[in-house]
């Protein structure tokens, strides 16, 4: 079973992801939720997880800047990151890989959108 | 010694319009699953809002600023929730405004996503949300407002986006090497 980290300031969002998630056919355990990527770190430090979906305009610490904290943790380097975010230029997705992400969605999506995206990191 | 670079007018309104139109017309069909069809765009010197209802702010800054904002009545953001999140709301309460934020995030972050090759990087602010009755609201400056109306059903909403050159940006002041004499100790 993998326990996941939703990392987005709108509780919407969470909600909307947490669904598509139940909707795939991975198995997936148990489902964190973080506001922004302070919360992210600390959800990270205390449990184990196996994927992130995260979404970078975020107050407090951004999703770049906890893409970034989280790759120089060597134990969290091989978890795959999925960012989903508005923000859709070439120059934010490329920055986004440059700092580790794994795979990027830009809002709005759909659910089969995220799926797709999620098969293939998995 | 100061110097200015002139404020470049890179964007029509009609572009603006469109942006909106665009942006709008891709959250609705793929998040809600709904149809908002645009009406005659027009502009405002104030924010067109309702005398009551709810209203989603989120600032732009960089080369280019302003604000952006989605403003609908009570009803109509029941329906923009209970679609977004499918599940059934009758009232307004801390999902339905949480659900209209994050449709007035999308929307205004893909607007700014269009415009960004012809004005240049700028940053979202996170939304604020207004519910309530008889409210105005209002941004610094003389600047207009570029109003795209939607009808939603019965229901109708408008979003609004109010965008100038930041006549800061490039701003270079360099001091001359004289000292200033209060400064100058004997």
């Amino acid at each position: 079973m993998l326990d996941v980290l939703i990392v987005d300031d709108s509780a919407a969002i969470r909600k909307i992801l947490q669904r598509v998630l139940r909707q795939t056919e991975i198995p997936i355990g148990t489902v964190y939720e973080a506001g922004d990527g302070v919360e992210a770190l600390e959800t990270l430090r205390r449990q184990t997880i196996g994927l992130v979906l995260s979404d970078i305009n975020m107050p407090n610490m951004d999703g770049l800047e906890f893409l970034t904290k989280m790759r120089a943790e060597q134990i969290w380097q091989g978890i795959p990151v999925l960012m989903v975010s508005t923000e859709g230029t070439q120059a934010r997705v490329l920055e986004a890989v440059e700092r580790g992400a794994s795979g990027y969605v830009r809002k709005p999506f759909t659910a089969d959108q995220i799926k797709e995206k999620l098969v293939g990191l998995i | 010694m100061t110097t200015n670079t002139e404020p470049a007018q890179p964007i029509s309104r009609e572009d603006l319009a469109e942006a909106i139109r665009a942006a709008t017309n891709d959250v609705f069909t793929t998040m809600l699953n709904l149809t908002a069809a645009p009406g005659d765009v027009f502009v405002e010197k104030e924010e067109a809002v309702p005398s009551s209802g709810v209203v989603s702010l989120i600032g732009l800054a960089g080369s280019w600023v302003g604000s952006g904002s989605l403003a609908c009545s009570a009803n109509c953001a029941v329906a923009i929730a209970s679609a977004l999140l499918m599940t059934p709301y009758t009232a307004i309460d801390e999902d339905v405004l949480d659900a209209v934020a994050e449709v007035t995030n999308m929307i205004i972050g893909n607007v700014k996503t269009a415009l960004e090759g012809r004005l240049g990087a700028m940053g979202l602010s996170t939304p604020t949300v207004i519910y309530g009755r008889n409210f105005q609201t209002r941004s610094s400056g003389n600047q207009e407002w570029t109003v795209v109306p939607f009808s939603l059903g019965e229901e109708r909403l408008c979003v609004q986006v109010c965008i100038a050159p930041n006549l800061d940006a490039g701003k270079k002041t360099t001091r001359t090497g004289f000292p200033v004499p209060h400064l100058v100790r004997t």
